[in-house]
């Protein structure tokens, strides 16, 4: 079974998943990323494959790319670190689809899921096309594939989308781009509660604008959990003291459940 | 051979819509109305009105006596140049600013590389009352500050692209970013044949007047209305989708795309996509684009900013592809030159961008009963600057 399912088949609420771009702050980071998180509590890392054109993220994203990118990363290097990487939580790729079209997309496949990959997130890889072209190779190699849904998706679509998907649904919280830092207002709360009504087969997780311990809580109470992608890239950004600022971060995320735990 | 687009938005191998879910509503919304929008009979009328009196169509076909002495054989241009706002940029602006009020939008934004779709895209949004934002690139706001001022003037808000290379690609990440952010009251008006399906073929059929006057005027001026070679420069590729558009089932007529070769193709200073471009996705679609052996976008160079884009509309590739049209290259030095000789022979000052299609003259070597049509897809008085210089 995908270590994806497990988890949400333990856990049902709370769930923190942390995106970082690989080879930020600095190219050799990904190891050290990836066990902090895990130590420090996270249950499910998305790993950022960088893009020199990433459409759907915001500037902090953008940026963290760019230095990534300038760093040297590639997909061939990512996945040199990641052979020593043995995690227990499930890892999830993130990119845009053409870099992975230029390495091969059966080939990245086999790669990824020799390396314990559980799934992947392509954002400008339409559900459709992923059905059509893409479905079975990636079922081949046991690599879940997330689609995101965002308040202008219809119902029939999201039901569709459900259909289709054995992992979690990636709910977009507002209409915008990765690292917008409102707080969540009521007609996120009224598309959130909408979703949680839907009753769907597959866990949700709402990502996009989860910045502090106040919205992850927020999105929590209306989905099975919560990504962080933008305010953790923040975080780490001067690459002084990785572990530290690591925990540091996480632990103001999850103080809340944290204390819930002690009490 | 098919050289339109298929159901599923595909030119043979090359097209489709590569978008995040984010923009699936808007993009399926368009997909799903635009052909039964731009083919009622109101909305043609409105269309065909407005070219008529407001942009002055049909531009004049006209024969270039002392350019075709020059080169032996028979050339006539193809006056987009003389277009309200000075190029063919506004032919599409318009049809799509009549589409975005049938659809209930009330924002529009634009990418714009040279500034010529930005002022064709103010430009409507005046006309029409509505409100305009457009994306440029830092480096090209520097290069065409005359068209800055144009849109600023015809009260648009323009925005630098401050990512990337700073030019039309990162102009065009910045729009698409701003239409994620601003899904339900917004259009965005493209530019070029680039883009998600059905942009590609919308912008085509829009251009497509350019070839569908060709045919008549050449018919009137030499018995035959098609001719043996027609020539436009690309970069996203509208103004040659349209200048060929009507000539894309005759394969008699010869089909010449000229690319921006830079400071030469192998320099690494080079938008020559054709040559350069490998099978990849940008901005939605499937298309030849200029990218690293990893995938990443490869920034373009070329002294004309309309042209410098690492990508090429779906159409060309697959045009390419099929062998139906040559893709050929001009220089900076080339463009330049040809600049000058129009302006002697003819007195009339092209855009940088045409001039690469003028460029290809010296090399094409037509015959002297042969017909040449190359497409003057805009005036070069926003290039004065770069002409100056080499006064």
């Amino acid at each position: 079974m995908s270590k994806i399912n497990t988890l949400f088949q333990d856990k049902k609420q709370n769930i923190l998943s942390v995106y970082f771009t690989a080879g930020f702050p600095n190219l050799n980071d990904t190891t050290t990323i990836i066990n902090e998180l895990e130590k420090s509590g996270v249950d499910l890392i998305e790993i950022g494959m960088p893009f020199s054109d990433p459409l759907a993220d915001g500037p902090t994203i953008q940026r963290s790319s760019e230095i990534a990118l300038e760093n040297g990363m590639t997909i061939k290097l990512l996945f040199e670190q990641l052979k020593i990487v043995n995690s227990t939580i499930p890892l999830v790729l993130m990119g845009y689809l053409n870099p992975i079209l230029q390495y091969g997309v059966e080939k990245f496949c086999k790669d990824a899921s020799a390396l314990r990959i559980s799934g992947v997130i392509i954002p400008d890889l339409p559900f459709q096309e992923y059905l059509d072209e893409y479905k079975t190779i990636f079922e081949k190699y046991n690599l879940k594939n997330i689609f995101l849904i965002t308040p202008q998706t219809s119902e029939a679509r999201i039901r569709l989308i459900d259909e289709y998907t054995d992992g979690f649904i990636y709910m977009v919280s507002s209409a915008s781009t990765t690292g917008a830092k409102n707080e969540i207002g009521s007609e996120q709360e009224q598309y959130f509660k909408r979703i949680k009504e839907m009753n769907l087969k597959n866990p949700t997780v709402i990502g996009f604008g989860i910045h502090n311990q106040q919205t992850f809580s927020k999105a929590c109470e209306f989905a099975n959990g919560a990504i962080i992608g933008s305010a953790f890239i923040k975080a780490i950004e001067t690459g002084e003291d990785l572990e530290k600022d690591i925990g540091v971060f996480v632990n103001t995320i999850l103080k809340e459940q944290l204390a819930h735990r002690n009490s | 051979m098919n050289y339109q687009v298929n159901e599923k938005g595909y030119y043979g191998n090359f097209g489709g819509a590569f978008i995040p879910e984010m923009l699936f509503p808007n993009v399926e919304e368009l997909r799903e109305k635009y052909l039964s929008i731009i083919q009622e009979k109101d909305f043609q009328l409105e269309l065909n009105e407005l070219l008529r009196d407001y942009v002055g169509r049909p531009s004049p076909l006209y024969y270039a006596k002392r350019l075709s002495e020059r080169y032996n054989t028979n050339i006539y241009l193809k006056r987009e140049d003389l277009n309200h706002t000075g190029a063919h940029k506004i032919n599409n602006t318009l049809g799509q600013i009549l589409l975005a009020k049938r659809l209930g939008r009330t924002r529009i934004i634009a990418e714009t590389g040279a500034g010529q779709h930005g002022v064709a895209t103010a430009t409507v949004c005046a006309l029409m009352g509505l409100k305009c934002i457009v994306y440029m690139g830092e480096v090209d706001i520097k290069r065409q500050a005359p068209n800055v001022a144009r849109m600023k003037l015809l009260g648009a808000e323009v925005i630098p692209a401050t990512s990337g290379s700073k030019t039309l690609k990162d102009a065009t990440n910045e729009a698409i970013r701003d239409w994620i952010n601003n899904p339900v009251d917004t259009y965005y008006i493209i530019g070029s044949v680039v883009g998600p399906h059905p942009y590609p073929d919308m912008v085509a059929r829009f251009q497509s007047v350019i070839s569908e006057e060709i045919k008549k005027q050449l018919l009137e001026k030499t018995g035959n209305e098609n001719p043996d070679y027609v020539i436009a420069c690309v970069g996203g590729g509208s103004n040659a989708a349209g200048a060929f558009y009507h000539f894309l089932e005759n394969e008699k007529v010869k089909l010449i795309a000229v690319e921006a070769a830079g400071k030469g193709i192998d320099s690494g200073h080079s938008a020559a996509t054709s040559v350069l471009g490998k099978p990849g996705i940008i901005h939605g679609s499937k298309t030849l684009l200029m990218q690293t052996s990893d995938g990443q976008i490869i920034e373009p160079y070329s002294i004309s900013a309309g042209l410098d884009y690492p990508g090429v509309g779906p159409i060309h590739a697959h045009l390419f592809e099929t062998g139906r049209a040559e893709f050929v290259s001009a220089t900076d030095e080339e463009a330049l030159k040809a600049v000058f000789l129009l302006c002697e022979l003819e007195g009339i000052i092209p855009a940088l961008e045409s001039a690469h299609a003028l460029a290809y003259l010296e090399k094409l070597k037509a015959k002297e009963n042969e017909v040449v049509v190359i497409n003057l897809s805009g005036r070069g008085d926003k290039d004065l600057a770069t002409y100056i210089e080499k006064l």
